[in-house]
């Protein structure tokens, strides 16, 4: 029982970890029909952007709530900056050719961001930029306290990133059904040419878009940086990997379906991995995706699209 | 008549090759046999990815993944084979039968790997495949760094030297002479259509799911070749051979000569493999130049540097007067 709970526990953290990631690839798929291969990756510069904000503030030497509060902000501003970036000057001169040529692009990108990072630091930045490949840890912004109710594990952090993640998605379910950039967001995503005569501005939309599923990485990677502090410039490839599993899983392009198949695949992996063999643990993942491709590719709540001529 | 000119187009590349490598690798020294064994291995990866993202427009980033599978497959039939002679047969001709035996089985096990990651990827759109191909190769190598039997992250050690410069060279004429045929044949036609559009290709009874999967089969197995002969030349089989660094290499190869370009692919193989050489300063921007150089194609030359024609289409028209047809 209490090996269940535990699983259970640790299921969900890691499940909210992947529903955040894979938030952004469903909505860029929404609004595009690209899998944007970068986001893994933008995952991973959210990391290091916490990293060097944490650093600048000094979090090591003199933790405080507040600075957590500045490392979130810091590290969502700069993610959501390059997410607008990216889209602007690699994806959208792209929009309207065929699909392919989008999709080595974003490799591309992601390519860059993993190797650029692994780079020799450079002289001419103030600080230690770019990290180079070896694996840099997170400063703590404040104490963790341990408590374990049922014989369960669970400190501080835990509860704080639950809390934190559940809070964002409830946040994004509400922009995106219930406010007018949502409502925009929806209508480019059904026929992006029409939204555009209806006069909604399309590239506005997918670059805020971008910008939104960028902050919500971001969110990850720090709420994942809390229980586990190692960071480095390909960190970001499998969780990438698997929160695209969990965006196919729930139906690509569909925002509650992404959050449920993160929970769905962070849940599957603890258990498969908990109870069997955990030395395969990143195959589970990859043996799902094979699943839901035989059986249903459209995802659980996708819809069956047609191809137009 | 017809069927002994296919036979000859096929074969004659084979009869000529082979006399120029064997003499060429009895002139060479260990360095430049090396360099040389590097770039055709490149050869024959790129070339085969070049069926598959060039051909047939898919796109997949995990060659590693099966070059993984076949100089694995080859290693550990070459190392059970190692003392064992076949039929009484001389030493040499014995090392040879058991080292082709082993690159076959190699082939065979990358295909049918292939085959097992193609049918829910490519029944499909495109982007699918990559992200397929790309967790495939990932998985494989955590596969092997737990299985005891494949060596874990040590991996297989005291191959056979069984590589030699007339051996890759052959696998890399091959590959070559399968990408020109397949690309004449209705079978090739079948792929360049789905390429062009898939939709249209379905409409007129391509069958493209069953082509799209052939393709990938076919490209997989030459991939497995490759992994074959390069580990046989390391005399090393470790799963730090086969990360997706590799794969994306191969990538770049065939995006810069050109997507269904078979000259492009190899002329970009030997350029790309001749840099790091040249440029050893270089080395540690050797990946994010790469990358750079994919996300600046697409945005100027979406098609590479040659497209889909090769080099001698961009010679002088020589050949065309005989057709009489050239303005």
């Amino acid at each position: 029982m209490t090996e269940f709970l535990q699983h259970l526990v640790n299921g969900v953290s890691l499940g909210t970890i992947y529903a955040l990631i894979a938030l952004g690839y469903t909505m860029v798929y929404g609004v595009l029909k690209l899998i944007n291969f970068a986001h893994g990756d933008v995952y991973m510069v959210g990391a290091f952007a916490g990293y060097y904000v944490a650093t600048a503030l000094g979090v090591r030497d003199a933790p405080s709530v507040m600075k957590a509060f500045l490392v979130f902000a810091g590290a969502m501003a700069i993610c959501g900056l390059l997410g607008a970036a990216v889209e602007r000057f690699a994806y959208r001169p792209l929009r309207g050719r065929p699909r392919l040529t989008a999709l080595i692009t974003a490799i591309g990108v992601s390519f860059l961001l993993e190797y650029g990072f692994q780079l020799p630091r450079w002289g001419f930045v103030p600080f230690d930029f770019p990290p180079g490949p070896t694996p840099r840890f997170f400063p703590e912004p404040f104490e963790r306290v341990e408590w374990t109710p049922l014989g369960v594990h669970l400190s501080n952090y835990d509860v704080i990133s639950l809390g934190v993640a559940f809070a964002f998605m409830l946040g994004l379910q509400f922009v995106v059904y219930r406010t007018r950039f949502g409502t925009a967001m929806r209508a480019v995503s059904f026929d992006a040419q029409v939204a555009g005569l209806m006069g909604i501005p399309v590239n506005r939309i997918i670059a805020g878009t971008f910008v939104l599923g960028s902050v919500l990485a971001a969110v990850a990677a720090l709420l994942v940086a809390g229980s586990r502090p190692r960071i480095d410039p390909i960190m970001g490839l499998m969780p990438g990997l698997k929160a695209f599993v969990a965006a196919v899983f729930g139906g690509i392009g569909n925002v509650p379906g992404a959050m449920f198949g993160g929970l769905a695949l962070g849940l599957a992996e603890e258990f498969v991995a908990g109870y069997t063999v955990s030395s395969f643990r990143d195959a589970i993942a990859f043996g799902i995706l094979i699943l839901v491709l035989l059986l249903k590719p459209e995802g659980l709540f996708g819809r069956v699209t047609a191809e137009k001529v | 008549m017809a069927a002994l000119r296919t036979a000859l187009r096929s074969l004659l590349p084979f009869l000529l090759a082979a006399p120029v490598l064997w003499l060429v690798q009895r002139g060479l020294d260990q360095a430049w046999t090396i360099f040389l064994v590097g770039v055709l291995v490149n050869v024959i990866l790129a070339v085969s990815l070049n069926v598959v993202n060039g051909f047939t427009g898919q796109f997949s980033i995990g060659h590693a993944g099966f070059m993984a599978v076949g100089a694995y497959t080859a290693a550990k039939i070459t190392v059970a084979l190692r003392d064992v002679q076949l039929l009484g047969l001389p030493p040499a001709v014995s090392d040879a039968a058991a080292f082709a035996l082993a690159l076959g089985s190699g082939m065979s096990v990358a295909a049918l790997a292939g085959l097992l990651v193609g049918i829910p990827s490519l029944r499909l759109r495109g982007d699918y495949l990559a992200i397929v191909t790309l967790g495939f190769g990932e998985i494989i190598r955590v596969v092997i760094e737990n299985t005891p039997f494949l060596g874990q992250a040590t991996g297989i050690s005291g191959l056979p030297g069984h590589t030699t410069l007339t051996w890759v060279g052959l696998g890399a004429v091959a590959t070559v002479v399968m990408a020109r045929r397949l690309q004449a044949s209705t079978q090739g036609r079948a792929l360049l259509a789905i390429r062009e559009d898939e939709v249209a290709a379905e409409a007129m009874g391509v069958d493209t799911v069953g082509y799209k999967v052939r393709a990938f089969v076919i490209s997989a197995a030459f991939a497995g070749l490759a992994g074959g002969l390069l580990v046989h030349q390391i005399l090393l089989c470790t799963p730090r051979m086969f990360t997706f660094v590799k794969s994306f290499e191969v990538v770049a190869m065939v995006v810069l000569g050109g997507m269904g370009s078979i000259s492009g692919s190899v002329l970009a193989a030997l350029v790309l493999t001749a840099a790091p050489e040249v440029l050893r300063a270089a080395d540690q921007y050797r990946m994010v130049i790469y990358s750079l150089m994919l996300v600046v194609l697409m945005l100027t030359r979406p098609t590479g540097l040659f497209g889909s024609r090769e080099l001698w289409d961009l010679l002088p028209p020589l050949r065309r007067r005989g057709e009489g047809s050239a303005p």
